[in-house]
């Protein structure tokens, strides 16, 4: 009876159809509250900005002069800015903006940083250049560069790709540019202590190509620092694209960004603080709950951790 | 406990004395107790002639006087002098190469010494002096000798003819220091004698007692000034340092000081401090004009080292109609309200005060009229003829790069005129560029207001004093920011006309009063129908005072202090 049951278990588990390793990797994300959270209220914003205009019609930089100062309403579910503009429609398209930027720039930013952290950490004689070039860009101050950049190529983007887009893509360049040096240094971490593991021996002595080598044993293995630092990235381009808006840097004045909308705030912060609270709660929000799925993404993507 | 009896047996007598005297503002020196200023930049010296710094003039100016000084309404008035001369009372010869003043009788220091016409004379070499690097040096141009005949007449003889002879001792930026104290300081030692600047000997109300840079000034009364019962405070606590907004809340939200200058601040904030009670704000207008300036020239990157020159006309803004439209669907009124509520009038000026030279010829601009602007526009054939919403001109559509400074007020402003630009069919970009870097001068960078690498461009300018031809001059074709002038020059918008050149020549040889206002409304009628430039808002000061300072008078022609002699304390 117990052999029988045993034998029937294990008939059934041998039968069942081969699992996914996504969908693993999802059965232990969902264990992580927070990183659950998280999603979907990442899931949210990108929403909120993307159908957000369908819904919510009102044009963010329509100025309606009689309407300024005004707190929620029906007709402005956020108030209105000192000029009449609807803080709800600037806050959707500032979102665009901040979440275009924040994901292209990582996006950039990862392809810069895994691709010198692998070659790096898998060749001997590039090792020592490709870091020292990295400790380089890590003394880099940030933002008398971006000054000097945004001076330097403006004009000439701005003539090729207008305004917007011009400043979009400088501001995309140049975080991305600046950004990649913690991924490139956590992966070439990574992939030394693989290069060591026989596994790797094992695919060497078979005859693999380095080329197959980094795409088959050595890439799949470093993807859970990979996807962490993503997410930590976009969190990163997020608030170094409102840092350059609260400089007054970067997009036209009257182009919102969530950075833009918390800088043009801080002037009435004493008579309209929901005007700050706002773009402030957005950004945080935005960051705090896409560094929670990095959290669990990370524990989800470690097959040491996931099971347990 | 006996220096607690001693200390209320003062502050009673004190409180009999201002009783007995309050009522008429009028009793010893020194009966009101301290007075306490802030002003949010904070004087790093006492000498405005080593200073080119409002701060560093006003402060000084509680200490050291000019011969001659502007009064609230702009008007000249005598100070240490006994009157202002004039080619009438025979004080200024009929060429205007020479002007005498006369010093009042028994002025004296306040180390009790007696102020001779050597003090005046000293205080022009102590300026031009070789290699002092005077920051104050334009008040004395072409002054060619300061002559001495007795101990209180002092003759100024210029080079050239001066229409206007009031620059050198005139003014809060020009006053008379001691010979005695200065004599071993021309030149490049000015800097070096640090007691001397930080702690000059003056004529003025109240002499310094202690002089911390940067930070805090004490001063206390001059017992030998020569208005008796004046100043009514015995002290002056001269606090430097902050910003605007905690410089006003001081002194209108909690009262710590009484009187604070120059609140920059938009009119919502400062009505709600004011709504604290405990003091109230006073404003003055000058000569500060926002205004946009129309660039005559193309600014297209393309043309590299010749953008922005007179070699390349602009292909749209040269058209009259275009910028006449431009102004027209601009409501001024509703610009000031927004961005500077009381501190503010809409003004269709560069040139909007003194009064004599305020021009009427202008003020249909005040007037926001959409429609006009577009029939005019439809009038001169610059339609939209492609559909896009934007019209064209010979093909080139009319879009523009508004470039203003970074400043919550401009960008507001920018917002509102692009979208009343957008209903003329004129597409706006807006720039805006960090103050220091806009008005920095530096002929490396791109984003200078002189460089004007932009369509138009928004900020405020003004002149000192009250006489505008050096002013009014700036439009001369001469004036325009260039190469060959690495890009210096006041005359942004590069607008180049013979016949404003020559009423700027007449002007500088005209003299009187009457005359020379009437050139000054000619020129500034001219620039404004040609509408090269589009004034905006006639900016006030705005200062702050506690109710219980009485006296002030705020003077945007001369130091705000001018006449803390006559401030006293009043029941708030």
């Amino acid at each position: 009876m117990t052999d029988q049951t045993t034998q029937a278990q294990a008939q059934a588990y041998e039968d069942r159809p081969p699992r996914n390793q996504w969908l693993d990797v999802w059965d232990q994300f969902k264990t992580h509250k927070g990183a659950l959270v998280g999603l979907a209220f990442f899931i949210f914003i990108i929403l909120g900005v993307t159908i957000g205009p369908l819904i919510w019609t009102i044009d963010a930089t329509y100025i309606d002069i009689r309407a300024r100062n005004e707190g929620p309403s029906l007709a402005h579910p956020f108030g209105t800015d000192q000029l009449g503009r609807d803080t709800l429609a600037r806050m959707i398209a500032g979102g665009q903006t901040s979440i275009a930027v924040g994901l292209t720039a990582m996006a950039l930013a990862l392809f810069l940083g895994t691709l010198i952290g692998v070659t790096a950490g898998f060749s001997k004689k590039l090792d020592g250049p490709l870091m020292r070039f990295t400790d380089l860009f890590l003394a880099l101050p940030l933002l008398p560069l971006l000054l000097v950049i945004i001076m330097l190529f403006r004009d000439r983007l701005r003539a090729t790709f207008g305004p917007e887009e011009g400043i979009f893509i400088l501001i995309v360049v140049v975080i991305g540019i600046t950004s990649w040096m913690n991924t490139a240094r956590i992966v070439r971490g990574d992939v030394l202590a693989l290069k060591e593991r026989e596994f790797v021996l094992a695919a060497r002595s078979i005859g693999t190509p380095a080329r197959r080598m980094v795409t088959r044993h050595i890439l799949p293995n470093v993807m859970s620092p990979i996807m962490v630092s993503a997410t930590l990235g976009i969190a990163n381009a997020i608030i170094t694209e409102s840092a350059l808006s609260f400089l007054g840097l970067g997009f036209p004045s009257d182009f919102p960004t969530w950075g833009r909308l918390l800088f043009d705030a801080t002037d009435w912060l004493q008579q309209h603080p929901e005007r700050v609270m706002w773009p402030g709660l957005a950004i945080s929000l935005t960051v705090l709950s896409v560094n929670y799925i990095g959290d669990g993404l990370r524990d989800a993507l470690d097959p040491r951790i996931r099971g347990r | 406990m006996k220096y607690t009896t001693a200390l209320l047996g003062a502050v009673s007598a004190f409180g009999i004395a201002t009783m007995a005297f309050g009522a008429a503002h009028e009793g010893p020196r020194g009966r009101d107790g301290d007075v306490k200023i802030i002003y949010w930049q904070a004087p790093s010296i006492m000498n405005p002639y080593l200073s080119g710094g409002t701060k560093e003039l006003e402060a000084a100016s509680l200490v050291i006087e000019p011969l001659a000084r502007y009064d609230q309404d702009g008007n000249l008035m005598p100070w240490l002098a006994e009157s202002v001369p004039t080619v009438e009372n025979g004080g200024v010869n009929a060429d205007g190469t020479q002007i005498t003043w006369v010093l009042k009788e028994g002025l004296v220091w306040s180390d009790g010494s007696p102020v001779t016409s050597e003090d005046v004379k000293f205080s022009w070499e102590y300026c031009t002096a070789e290699g002092g690097g005077c920051a104050q040096a334009e008040k004395y141009l072409d002054v060619t000798a300061v002559d001495t005949p007795d101990d209180r007449t002092v003759v100024v003889t210029f080079g050239v003819g001066k229409p206007f002879p009031y620059g050198p001792f005139v003014g809060a930026q020009a006053p008379i220091i001691q010979k005695a104290q200065f004599a071993d300081c021309l030149g490049p030692k000015a800097p070096e004698c640090t007691d001397a600047n930080f702690n000059p000997i003056g004529t003025g109300p109240f002499t310094v007692t202690e002089f911390r840079p940067n930070d805090v000034i004490t001063l206390a009364a001059n017992e030998n000034y020569r208005e008796e019962g004046k100043p009514a405070f015995a002290t002056v606590t001269f606090k430097g340092g902050g910003d605007a907004t905690a410089a006003g809340r001081s002194v209108l939200e909690t009262g710590e000081f009484d009187y604070a200058w120059n609140l920059q601040l938009a009119p919502d904030v400062i009505a709600q401090m004011e709504a604290a009670g405990k003091g109230m704000t006073v404003s003055a207008f000058g000569t500060s004009v926002e205004r946009i300036m129309v660039n005559q020239t193309n600014p297209d990157p393309a043309l590299g080292d010749e953008r922005a020159t007179a070699a390349h006309p602009h292909p749209f803004l040269t058209d009259i109609a275009v910028r006449q439209a431009l102004s027209m669907a601009i409501d001024r009124a509703l610009l000031t309200e927004i961005g500077y509520g009381p501190a503010g009038t809409p003004t269709c000026n560069v040139l909007p005060a003194p009064a004599i030279y305020a021009s009427m010829a202008n003020d249909g601009c005040l007037v926001q009229d959409i429609a006009g602007a577009n029939a005019l526009l439809d009038g001169a054939g610059i339609v939209d003829t492609d559909g896009d919403g934007v019209r064209e001109k010979d093909g080139v559509p009319l879009k523009l790069l508004y470039q203003t400074s970074t400043n919550a007020v401009r960008q507001d402003y920018q917002a509102l005129i692009k979208q009343w630009w957008s209903e003329i069919g004129v597409e706006t970009e807006l720039r805006n560029i960090s103050a220091s870097v806009f008005f920095g001068s530096d002929p490396g960078s791109p984003d200078t207001f002189q460089k004007f690498f932009a369509d138009v461009e928004m900020y405020t300018n003004n002149f000192d004093g009250t006489d505008p031809e050096a002013y009014m001059a700036n439009w001369t074709c001469d004036q325009a920011p260039r190469p060959e002038t690495q890009w210096q020059g006041n005359n942004m918008p590069r607008y180049c006309d013979a016949a404003y050149d020559d009423l700027a020549a007449q002007m500088a040889q005209t003299s009187g009063l009457e005359a020379r206002a009437a050139l000054a409304k000619q020129m500034n009628d001219m620039l404004m129908q040609n509408y090269i430039m589009l004034p905006l808002t006639h900016r006030g000061r705005v200062s702050a005072h506690s109710n219980t300072l009485g006296g002030v008078v705020l003077n945007v022609w001369d130091s705000e202090l001018w006449n803390i002699a006559d401030w006293y304390r009043a029941d708030g």
